[in-house]
């Protein structure tokens, strides 16, 4: 090609890469506090994994996590209220990956992951003195065996019970 | 040339707006001459913030089960654990950790929630800005 034609190359190419740059910066921040990334929100995990870990919204159907995100300010004991926008954000967000199965929640409408049925059998061979152990001091504190809880890696290559 | 310059030009504009979004809003200083100033105004012989009542502030239960000491732990400057999920909780002095009181909103909250659980009432300026005391003369 002529010179003419090496300089709009050289241009488009120039403009189309500083765009592309541009749209990543972009798209990056808009992904960051979207539901893109699998059960994944960013206010979720700041706000709802700051006093024990973010329990991965699955676990219950959304009928529960409606009733848990209409009482934060007496959320089992505790304030764990936050403001307007953030409480309707969260709640979309459970909303859109509850738990699906209704029925067997239902017989019980427990608002504890860990009084619920499936809870109960995926951890029957959990010995009382374990729940006591302090290094477990209870239940809800699930990263004290399931190592990766924090990167909502429950896998069982993961768990370290302590002794 | 001047394409290339007008791009860069471009990119630099939108990366510094991009961290000036993400930069840090406050410092314990700041936030420190808030309650200084609430203070001021809510009590009519304040005389400033003391580091010590801070301090005794911060581990007593006030009557109630919990201290900020019993999740926050007697050691600000070490690792927290919250006295009912054991779950750990990031040291809170500012000296041990750099995340804590750099962003007024997040302090009003967890003042707002936090002190309902330990006092059942709302914290004052006064005794915010103690406990603030405290825990920067920590290091």
């Amino acid at each position: 090609m002529d010179n003419a034609m090496k300089r709009h190359a050289f241009d488009a190419t120039v403009w189309l890469v500083a765009l592309a740059m541009g749209l990543i910066l972009i798209a990056q921040q808009a992904m960051a506090g979207s539901n893109a990334m699998p059960a994944d929100n960013v206010r979720w995990k700041a706000e709802c994994g700051s006093c024990h870990v973010a329990y991965p919204p699955h676990l219950l159907p959304a009928p529960a996590w409606n009733r848990i995100m209409a009482g934060l300010d007496k959320h089992f004991g505790t304030d764990a209220s936050v403001d307007a926008q953030t409480t309707a954000e969260i709640k979309a967000f459970l909303d859109s990956h509850a738990g699906r199965d209704w029925r067997a929640w239902e017989a019980t409408e427990t608002l504890r992951i860990t009084e619920t049925a499936w809870f109960r059998r995926k951890h029957r061979e959990i010995s009382a003195a374990t729940w006591k152990h302090p290094a477990v001091k209870g239940a809800p504190n699930c990263a004290a065996c399931h190592t990766a809880a924090e990167q909502g890696d429950f896998r069982e290559r993961n768990i370290r019970v302590p002794r | 040339m001047r394409t290339i310059r007008l791009a860069v030009a471009l990119f630099a504009v939108a990366s510094t707006a991009f961290w000036a979004a993400s930069a840090p809003a406050a410092t314990p200083a700041e936030i420190q001459k808030g309650f200084e100033a609430a203070a001021r105004s809510a009590t009519p012989g304040f005389t400033g913030f003391s580091a010590q009542r801070g301090e005794q502030f911060f581990k007593s239960p006030h009557g109630n089960d919990w201290s900020c000491a019993s999740c926050h732990t007697e050691n600000p400057l070490g690792q927290g654990r919250h006295a009912k999920t054991g779950k750990t909780v990031a040291p809170l002095a500012p000296a041990a950790n750099p995340q804590r009181f750099s962003d007024a909103a997040t302090v009003e909250k967890w003042f707002r929630r936090n002190c309902n659980d330990v006092l059942a009432r709302e914290c004052t300026a006064q005794e915010k800005g103690d406990v603030l005391q405290y825990l920067t003369s920590l290091k």
